[in-house]
């Protein structure tokens, strides 16, 4: 009997102390973990007249316009619109990187490389949000 | 002349009018039954390729929800206009028939030659579809972000001005709807 009890003791003792440490572990953006995480911010993709600038000399710049719109597929590349060799000029837009137009041997092609189809995977817009953690990090110079 | 002539004449006249009524008013339902959207997708080779690519576009989802059907950018708002584009759509009817473009592969092989009657057409009237809805004197040139409004700006006072338009909207805005053929140049005259 009294063993029972101190069995049934230990038990409730061992749940409180659980749900304790349960309510310690902190998810890191600071919701609950049993509620539904805050909506993120509605924040629009910047137009910056001039680009931005880049922080290391290698590093695809980031896209400095809305994007949505272009598509990117088996038939057109939306983004050549404006960035190939042969419009970029009527367009007014920044011709891409030459490496744009090598292959991995390092050959010269007429069109687009197929390393550098996607633009996307390498070049991103940005929309206006401050930094989720401030820090001091500073581009090459 | 005697009573009887004259009424009869008179009846006639009614008649005529009645008729006429009847029938204009049955020609201007079967206008506007043509003149929807749920009419176009109606075929598949409308609803299957071109209207899936539109509903990813800001024409037919955006901030403000004012929404863009297949009739205001492809069917004129003047009569006269309207009746032609409707003459011409027969043609549609025909190759439905003729199964020119009922698979995606026979439409994407015809893709590039529909595409440029599109712009062809729009080049003619200054894209008048679009003016319908877009004005050069109703934009707001410092709302809009930087590369539209360099581009716009020249554009946007031949407007003002009242001059000859150098370039309308399609030269500039090709595949804002749809998918773009295989094989489309954007240095190319279309
Ligand atoms: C309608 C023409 C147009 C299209 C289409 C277009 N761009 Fe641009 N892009 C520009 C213009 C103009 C600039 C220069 C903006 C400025 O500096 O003010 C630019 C700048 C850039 C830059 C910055 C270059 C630098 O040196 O800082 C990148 C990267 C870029 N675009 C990538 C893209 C990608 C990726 C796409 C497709 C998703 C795309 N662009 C589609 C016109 C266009
Ligand atoms: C594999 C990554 C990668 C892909 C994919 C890629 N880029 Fe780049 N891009 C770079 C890098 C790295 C640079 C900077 C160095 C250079 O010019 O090669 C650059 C530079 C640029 C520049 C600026 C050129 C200059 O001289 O200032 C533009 C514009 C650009 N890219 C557009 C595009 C477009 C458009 C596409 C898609 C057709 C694309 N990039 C695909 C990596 C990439
Ligand atoms: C009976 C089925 C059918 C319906 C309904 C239909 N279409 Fe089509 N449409 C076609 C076919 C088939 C073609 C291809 C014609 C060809 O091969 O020349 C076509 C071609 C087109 C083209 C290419 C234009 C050109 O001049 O070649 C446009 C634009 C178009 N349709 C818009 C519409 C719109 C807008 C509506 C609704 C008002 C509509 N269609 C309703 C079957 C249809
Ligand atoms: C029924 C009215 C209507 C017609 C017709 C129409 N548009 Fe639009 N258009 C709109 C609306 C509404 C928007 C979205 C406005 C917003 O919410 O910012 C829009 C947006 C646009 C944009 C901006 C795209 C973006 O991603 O920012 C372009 C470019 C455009 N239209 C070009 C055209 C062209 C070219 C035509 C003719 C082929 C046309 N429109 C016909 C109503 C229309
Ligand atoms: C000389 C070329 C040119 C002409 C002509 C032109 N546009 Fe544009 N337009 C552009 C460029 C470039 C952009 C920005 C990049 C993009 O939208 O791909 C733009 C952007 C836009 C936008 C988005 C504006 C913003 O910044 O939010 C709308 C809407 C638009 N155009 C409508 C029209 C309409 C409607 C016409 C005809 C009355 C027209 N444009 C004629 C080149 C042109
Ligand atoms: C915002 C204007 C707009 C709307 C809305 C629109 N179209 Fe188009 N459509 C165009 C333009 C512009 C072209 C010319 C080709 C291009 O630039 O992509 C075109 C081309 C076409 C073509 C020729 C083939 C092709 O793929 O280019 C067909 C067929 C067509 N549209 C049918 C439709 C149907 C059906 C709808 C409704 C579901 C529709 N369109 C809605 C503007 C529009």
């Amino acid at each position: 009997m009294k063993k029972i009890a101190l069995l049934t003791l230990a038990a409730i003792a061992t749940m409180f102390l659980s749900t304790a440490a349960l309510a310690e572990v902190q998810s890191l953006r600071g919701d609950a973990l049993d509620t539904m995480a805050k909506k993120p911010a509605n924040m629009k993709i910047v137009n910056i007249k001039g680009g931005i600038a880049r922080s290391f000399k290698l590093q695809p710049p980031m896209v400095p316009h809305e994007v949505d719109k272009y598509e990117i597929n088996l038939k057109n590349n939306g983004c050549m619109k404006c960035h190939s060799d042969e419009t970029y000029e009527k367009e007014k837009a920044p011709k891409v990187g030459d490496s744009h137009y090598t292959d991995r041997d390092g050959k010269v092609l007429k069109t687009i490389s197929s390393r550098r189809y996607f633009c996307n995977q390498c070049h991103a817009p940005q929309v206006g949000a401050d930094p989720l953690v401030q820090n001091n990090f500073q581009g090459a110079k | 002349m005697s009573d009887s002539k004259k009424r009869s004449g008179l009846t006639l006249i009614l008649v005529g009018i009645v008729a006429g009524i009847v029938l204009w008013g049955g020609f201007n339902t079967a206008m506007e039954m043509t003149n929807t959207e749920t009419f176009c997708i109606s075929c598949h080779e409308m609803e299957q390729t071109v209207y899936q690519e539109l509903q990813e576009t800001i024409h037919f989802t955006n901030r403000t929800g004012v929404r863009a059907t297949c009739p205001d950018c492809h069917v004129p708002k003047e009569w006269i206009h309207k009746f032609v584009r409707k003459i011409q759509a027969t043609n549609e009817l025909y190759h439905k028939v003729l199964g020119t473009i009922d698979t995606p592969e026979k439409y994407e092989a015809k893709r590039l030659e529909l595409a440029q009657n599109v712009w062809r057409s729009m080049k003619k009237t200054d894209s008048r579809e679009c003016r319908n809805c877009h004005k050069f004197p109703s934009m707001d040139l410092d709302r809009q972000a930087p590369r539209s409004s360099e581009q716009h700006d020249q554009h946007y006072w031949d407007a003002v001005d009242g001059n000859e338009p150098q370039k309308t909207c399609i030269d500039c805005h090709k595949g804002i709807a749809h998918s773009l053929p295989e094989g489309f140049d954007p240095n190319a005259e279309y």
